[in-house]
């Protein structure tokens, strides 16, 4: 298929997903639409995790840790100093940190770029380090920042966190992120800087005998992810209105990795696909965690039962097909129009 | 340093804890040349490239390149400055097809950035479009060009080692290392890959240094040799030399092979 | 500080070492024959605390073979996890094994909320662990120096089973290279089995002492020690048995030395042991008695 054709048919796509955004806002209630906001930002972190453990093969169990730098980057921007005043009971916060202010669209890309400098103050000692050493300093990086967050009172509100952080963060916000960071995710995936991050998770010493300079393309990488891992804390942020540190602990990580494994690491499709299947899930088990009456009847909920099923998931994925929905797999309009062709053939036969 | 030399070594050794892997290696390797390294299992031969290619830093001693001192400088750079190498046991990236391997090659000369890519900036497509094009031209030397969608890993044996061959070069070298180019093939296949390095000697101006077993290969196209045993350079020279060095045979067939000794 | 204070925060030091030590000798031992960092063992612990409590309040056992029979089932549950989810990836990359690791420590922290709920419980020790020891100005529960002692008594123990019998040659075997092991007749798959029996063991031991010195039961109790436990492992070097010993111990002691001489640094205490693992993972990757692995080129 001509390139051109391509990108035609991928700006139809938006459109066509435009068009069931514009529809959904009007036609969906709040509980649904909270749903396809969720899957929007899951996408975005999944996507991130993809690029930097998928597509680099760095084994980086960080994410909630740079979450939580967007999330509280972009709440103390778009919080108003008033709100802030009132918030900060512990004990108040610094002035320019009740006098911080940004519009929505500039408060997450701080929130990325926040989130994107921590990457490369973490990274530059940490990348060095192989598979799991490199997880589990990462992971350490992840819990340093939560502590940090509990103990700046000033700037954090300490384990108070956040509240009602604006909802700004809509269907459209949410979207027009997930598509951007698609967009940028293909871009680079498909470019010959994609290829030598590729030859990084294949064979690092062959990448390093091929002229590649490993570690500042490792760094590149995890600094990129990390980017969109920020911008996803900043759009949660707004969506949830709440946020404290106990909401990035690594279960918040473990989620992003589960849609990732789930979906195909090295997969975009896979990790798209995964996104939205998995946030349905995790959204409808919540109901088996509450209690439910039916008429006379009371079904008590079964707490933890969530985590339990989708560990279990997780286990059952990498003991059977490690490879995930999609393995390195990715859509392709030629696969679509081959599969129309056929069909048509058929029943003109 | 003589005019005509490109790559040399001072004194190179190589200690692993108590162990001697490579002792005073001297070597002046002449520009335009096709030398050899040779010796028995274990003699050292893989760390000297190793040395040369900046994976090992040696113990002691002076990698030269172009008379430039490049001892210890780390692998890519020493890919940068114009050496590049293949592996003993294959190193393809093996999850991408045939055709990425060669381009991720081309990275290292490549002039526009990532962010260019994600752009879409005219600049960024163009050169993307000519590394694809040169890669081609790559395997078109090596003959895989109708094999570049394919998986790197469901390639045969030879067609492996070509293509880390075509893959070096992408990296536009002046110096090839090759760790047993000749590993793993039959007779006609050794005729034809010593064809094919005197080929791409004159097409790229390169200077070659090749570790091999096969004496059919290392006699009939090394013009200078260099033999190794336990670390030590026991012998150097043309190869007629060489085939009649006692302490060569020695090395190779043990003491009592030595017909007068 | 007076001399009394520091005798006992230095009693206090140890103790919790010797529960870190616990296990962390599971961390080290696992990792030593499956390069795999087992995830799940601070569930382990957890869960052996729990078995105890379960059998005194639902069985009505007595203390001692609630005990014995705490750390049997937990030892059981962790050669089942092997069994079960590290098993069929011996031969798979690395990570994925990992992977698994990380959904088992899930699976298993999140069955007990299920089970038993997600609120702490208060564990009710026996009367004679509460009355503390006086020696001179030193005020010590009895747990205090009980703990040391029998953590040392179970380390000597395990001592004796890895140098002086005969599956504690495999072991030793195994961790040196696992296919020559297997080609050399060493019953691979059986040792790993026990490697992993003996850790959950010693972390179940660990567990319950835990529950027994702060007396709270909680499903998300073994995440912060069973972490704190990897980097003492890893501080001692991973792999080494002693160095796991001694890592878990200094990390105990500074840990507890830290907070009390700087109480400002409380809130921190929990930052401090990841703070230290990225250190020691940059500066001394091998810790302070592991061996070099060398990559090969």
């Amino acid at each position: 298929m001509h390139a051109k054709t391509k990108t035609m048919l991928n700006l139809m796509a938006v459109a066509v997903l435009g068009l069931f955004l514009w529809w959904a806002d009007d036609n969906l209630d709040g509980y649904q639409i909270q749903i396809l906001n969720l899957i929007a930002v899951n996408i975005i972190l999944a996507l991130s995790l993809n690029l930097i453990y998928g597509f680099t093969g760095l084994f980086s169990l960080g994410h909630a840790g740079f979450m939580a730098v967007g999330a509280y980057v972009c709440s103390v921007l778009i919080l108003s100093p008033e709100q802030k005043e009132m918030l900060f009971i512990l004990e108040p916060a610094f002035d320019w940190v009740r006098e911080a202010q940004a519009p929505f669209f500039v408060a997450v890309v701080a929130g990325g770029l926040a989130a994107a400098l921590f990457a490369v103050l973490v990274g530059i000692p940490l990348l060095r380090l192989g598979d799991d050493y490199l997880g589990m300093a990462t992971l350490g990086f992840a819990e340093i920042i939560r502590v940090l967050a509990i103990n700046a009172p000033r700037v954090t509100n300490g384990a108070l966190g956040f509240k009602g952080i604006p909802d700004y963060a809509n269907l459209y916000w949410n979207f027009g992120w997930c598509v951007l960071t698609l967009y940028v995710i293909i871009r680079l995936v498909a470019s010959n800087s994609g290829n030598v991050f590729k030859a990084i998770r294949d064979d690092e010493t062959a990448a390093k005998a091929m002229g590649v300079d490993v570690f500042r393309q490792k760094l590149l990488s995890f600094t990129i992810g990390s980017f969109f891992a920020g911008v996803g804390g900043a759009l949660l942020a707004s969506l949830l209105a709440t946020i404290d540190p106990k909401m990035f602990t690594f279960v918040l990580t473990f989620n992003v990795l589960m849609i990732v494994v789930t979906g195909g690491l090295g997969s975009i499709t896979g990790s798209i696909l995964a996104g939205i299947v998995i946030t349905i899930l995790l959204e409808w088990l919540r109901i088996v965690e509450n209690p439910l009456t039916f008429g006379d009847w009371e079904l008590q909920g079964i707490p933890g039962m969530r985590m339990v099923v989708f560990s279990l998931a997780l286990i059952c994925i990498i003991l059977f097909r490690r490879e995930g929905f999609m393995g390195k797999r990715e859509f392709n309009w030629d696969w679509v129009t081959r599969r129309f062709r056929n069909k048509a053939g058929r029943h003109a036969g | 340093m003589p005019a005509d030399t490109i790559l040399e070594t001072k004194n190179l050794s190589m200690r692993f804890g108590g162990l001697t892997a490579v002792k005073a290696f001297s070597a002046a390797i002449p520009r335009a040349g096709i030398v050899g390294l040779i010796g028995p299992n274990g003699a050292g031969k893989t760390t000297c490239f190793n040395m040369i290619t900046g994976f090992y830093r040696p113990s002691e001693g002076q990698v030269l390149f172009h008379g430039r001192d490049i001892t210890g400088t780390p692998p890519h750079r020493v890919c940068n400055s114009g050496i590049a190498r293949t592996f003993q046991n294959i190193r393809l990236f093996g999850n991408e097809t045939v055709l990425q391997n060669v381009m991720i090659g081309c990275h290292l000369r490549q002039k526009t950035g990532w962010w260019q890519a994600v752009l879409s900036m005219p600049s960024s497509l163009r050169e993307q479009r000519a590394v694809a094009a040169t890669s081609r031209e790559l395997l078109a030397v090596v003959g895989l060009e109708d094999l570049a969608g394919e998986n790197a890993n469901s390639l045969p044996y030879g067609a492996q080692r070509r293509l880390e061959i075509a893959r070096a070069l992408a990296t536009q070298p002046s110096f090839l290392l090759l760790d047993e180019p000749a590993a793993g093939m039959n007779p006609n296949e050794t005729q034809d890959l010593m064809r094919f390095i005197r080929d791409i000697r004159t097409r790229f101006n390169l200077t070659i240094l090749l570790i091999e077993h096969d004496m059919k290969v290392v006699m009939g196209i090394c013009e200078h040799i260099w033999v190794l045993d336990y670390g030590e350079t026991i012998a150097a020279g043309p190869p007629e030399a060489i085939k009649s060095d006692p302490k060569v045979i020695k090395a190779y067939l043990g003491e009592e092979a030595i017909p007068n000794a | 500080m007076t001399w009394a204070m520091f005798v006992q925060h230095t009693l206090n030091g140890l103790t919790l070492g010797s529960l870190y030590a616990l296990i962390a000798i599971g961390y080290t031992m696992v990792y030593g024959i499956l390069r795999l960092i087992n995830f799940a063992h601070s569930e382990i612990f957890m869960l052996g605390a729990y078995f105890v409590f379960w059998g005194i309040t639902l069985f009505y056992l007595p203390w001692a073979l609630a005990i014995v029979g705490a750390v049997i089932v937990t030892a059981s549950v962790g050669i089942l996890v092997d069994r079960v989810a590290y098993r069929p990836l011996r031969d798979a990359p690395r990570i994925s094994a990992l992977i698994s690791a990380i959904g088992v420590s899930f699976f298993l922290q999140n069955v007990t909320i299920v089970v038993f709920g997600a609120l702490p419980r208060q564990v009710h020790r026996p009367a004679w662990l509460e009355d503390p020891i006086l020696m001179g100005d030193v005020r010590v529960l009895p747990l205090t120096l009980f703990v040391p002692a029998l953590s040392l008594l179970l380390m000597l123990g395990l001592v004796w089973i890895v140098y002086k019998t005969k599956p504690g040659l495999g072991m030793r075997a195994i961790s040196k290279d696992i296919e020559t092991s297997y080609i050399m007749g060493v019953p691979v798959n059986r040792i790993i089995s026990l490697t992993f029996g003996i850790g959950s063991a010693l972390a179940a031991a660990s567990g319950i002492m835990w529950a027994l010195r702060y007396p709270q039961l909680q499903p998300v109790m073994g995440s912060i020690p069973g972490f704190k436990a990897f980097i003492a492992a890893v501080f001692g070097g991973i792999g080494s048995i002693p160095g796991a010993v001694i890592g878990g111990v200094m990390l105990g002691v500074i840990e507890i030395m830290a907070v009390a001489f700087f109480p400002d640094l409380a809130g921190y205490r929990d930052a401090f042991a990841f703070v230290l693992l990225i250190v020691i993972l940059l500066l001394k990757p091998t810790g302070l008695m592991g061996e070099k692995l060398e990559d090969k080129v």
